[in-house]
């Protein structure tokens, strides 16, 4: 069992990250194990942001084996010379904690598969997330944990989507934890909640083509499923239309973009999501109580069916 | 399987017309007797005046700390409850086993009104999964929308929703009705063993799917039948008997019943008792 939430203005910008917390810290039962954030903040849209990291957190029920903090050092200096050495230029770094990275980078090339790939070329490193506007920020701990360890509650953005996790298929580590960047794509995160049961047959597919995946959890396969069928042409709804027929299980799943943001249902309804729309906002979680936390007056919020699809733009 | 045979003996129910056969076998009916009467009330429930009305405001209380509330209020003989925000909070108003008017002023989270035998709820709200699950008697009204597993393993009582119920409506149901305004999602009438439901809208896939008895009238369209359930024959005492029940449910009072699709267990469960109606148990 885990919790998700999103939510997306539409026309304004809001302070997201606050809003996200609460809503995640709200559904703290279903899982707390860690807790991600994947927040689209208001930037200038020049140059990347990169958010990365060189190593596991240990701590706090951590299954990660704990390594020397000179060794993140190490593996810093490296993934600065392979930024550089791709024609790219650091902006801004800045160490957020030992083993967390965050970067502006002014990069022109479009492609971020290969500058990714260099950058994970450094054994323990992992680029959590890589784009214009979308900053994945993910960690051991209930939301409230994150939120203050990364000073989230000021991130002022149009929409975010989160979860919190608890640990069943893979191990309580950051590589585990949700959301997922849809590698290569800028911009692009997935949350899950639910197990897909054919996870591995799909994986070996997507690696034949040239995908990447960073851990063992299975909810990455849908970042990774529908990044390649963007790959391929389709759009975002599409991707997640065929996603319905391709991925075998129960799951209900957040996707967001640049400028939008997307739900899917699987088709037994089996996970839970209860939804709220009006003309400038959209909100949804695992449960109402996410919800009631940005929105305590009384309201009215439906669940999806079966099958459901759905994508809103900001 | 249980056989059904006349009574020799006949029970003031009996005698009123309300049963004209007794049961043998596993499951057995058991009439009130007056002498017994001690034997029908719950340990701790209360006499409670229905006139006697108070609000109680759970904004800032746990679940648990405002059940335990209610409790007391009953305890005080207050018959007349009315909960004030809510705000989508899990369990309110479980294990209620007295006769109470219980309102709430919003809405409610999951597992809303479960395990509950008697009161009367009125939800001015929306409830989210499993709302009433094991139901036992009494009446429970949504103005809005319902989430999954709506009335879940129901024995008995009416569980009314206005709006739209998500998947797994009346998911192993033993009894009790079951009635739905707008439309329901996928799997509805999942496992269902006993008991109504009815619903004025549409239905998503797999209807009554595996269904070992129990009847389902919709309304709208059908998405699809599931394994082992079988259109009925739509009777008239059937049609008489909805006008009653939305009557009652103050819900569709108008509705045209005669358009309802009726749906049954085809199948014929082994060691099953047999307590439907029968007209299609091994057609498939």
């Amino acid at each position: 069992m885990c919790g998700i939430a999103g939510l997306i203005h539409r026309g304004k910008s809001s302070n997201v990250g606050k809003e996200l917390q609460g809503m995640l810290q709200a559904l703290k039962h279903r899982g707390e194990d860690s807790t991600g954030y994947a927040l689209y903040g208001d930037t200038d849209g020049k140059n990347f942001i990169m958010r990365l990291k060189v190593g596991e957190n240990v701590g706090e029920g951590s299954s990660s084996v704990m390594e020397e903090t000179s060794i993140y050092d190490e593996r810093v200096k490296i993934v600065n010379a392979h930024i550089l050495s791709m024609g790219a230029k650091i902006i801004k770094e800045e160490r957020i904690l030992p083993y967390s990275l965050r970067y502006e980078v002014s990069y022109k090339e479009n492609d971020l598969r290969e500058f990714s790939r260099k950058i994970e070329s450094v054994p323990g490193v992992e680029i959590l997330s890589m784009g214009k506007s979308l900053e994945v920020i993910k960690d051991l701990g209930n939301a409230k944990a994150v939120c203050d360890r990364y000073n989230l509650d000021k991130v002022v953005g149009t929409h975010g989507i989160g979860h919190g996790r608890m640990a069943t298929e893979s191990g309580v580590d950051i590589k585990s934890a949700h959301p997922f960047w849809g590698y290569p794509f800028s911009d692009v995160s997935v949350v899950h909640n639910g197990q897909l049961t054919n996870y591995w047959n799909n994986r070996r597919a997507l690696e034949n083509q040239g995908m990447r995946f960073m851990s063992e959890c299975d909810s990455e396969l849908i970042a990774v499923y529908i990044a390649q069928k963007m790959r391929e042409g389709a759009s975002l709804e599409e991707g997640m239309r065929d996603s319905l027929k391709g991925l075998d299980g129960v799951f209900t799943y957040f996707v967001a973009t640049k400028d939008s943001l997307g739900m899917a249902k699987d088709t037994m309804a089996a996970k839970p999501l209860v939804l709220y729309e009006s003309d400038d906002l959209v909100a949804m979680g695992s449960e109402e109580i996410a919800i009631r936390s940005i929105l305590p007056q009384e309201i009215d919020t439906y669940d999806p069916y079966d099958g459901e699809v759905k994508v809103w733009q900001i | 399987m249980a056989n059904l045979k006349n009574t020799e003996t006949k029970t003031k129910a009996q005698s009123m017309g309300m049963h004209t056969e007794v049961l043998t076998g596993r499951t057995q009916q058991k009439f009130f007797n007056p002498d017994e009467a001690e034997n029908f009330y719950y340990f701790g429930t209360y006499d409670v005046d229905f006139n006697k009305r108070t609000e109680l405001d759970v904004k800032d209380m746990t679940a648990t700390d405002a059940n335990k509330h209610i409790d007391k209020l009953m305890s005080q003989g207050y018959g007349t409850i009315v909960i004030k925000n809510p705000q989508g909070k899990h369990s309110l108003g479980v294990g209620i086993l007295n006769k109470l008017n219980l309102i709430f002023e919003g809405s409610l989270g999951y597992f809303g009104m479960g395990s509950c035998d008697g009161p009367t709820v009125r939800i001015n709200g929306r409830v989210g999964w499993s709302c009433a699950e094991n139901l036992m008697a009494g009446k429970v009204v949504i103005e809005k929308n319902a989430g999954s597993c709506f009335g879940a393993a129901i024995r008995g009582g009416d569980l009314i929703c206005k709006g739209s119920v998500g998947a797994r409506t009346g998911i192993d149901m033993k009894g009790g009705t079951i009635i739905v305004g707008g439309d329901a999602g996928a799997f509805t009438g999942f496992m269902m063993q006993r008991g109504r439901i009815i619903i004025l809208g549409n239905v998503g896939i797999n209807l009554g799917d595996s269904m070992y008895d129990g009847t389902i009238f919709i309304g709208g369209k059908i998405g699809s039948f599931g394994s082992d359930a079988i259109e009925a024959e739509l009777t008239s005492s059937d049609q008489d008997w909805l006008k009653r029940k939305l009557k009652v449910a103050e819900i569709g009072e108008n509705f045209n019943v005669s358009k309802m699709t009726k749906i049954v267990a085809g199948k014929k469960l082994w060691n099953y008792d047999n307590l439907e109606p029968a007209e299609k148990k091994g057609a498939i």
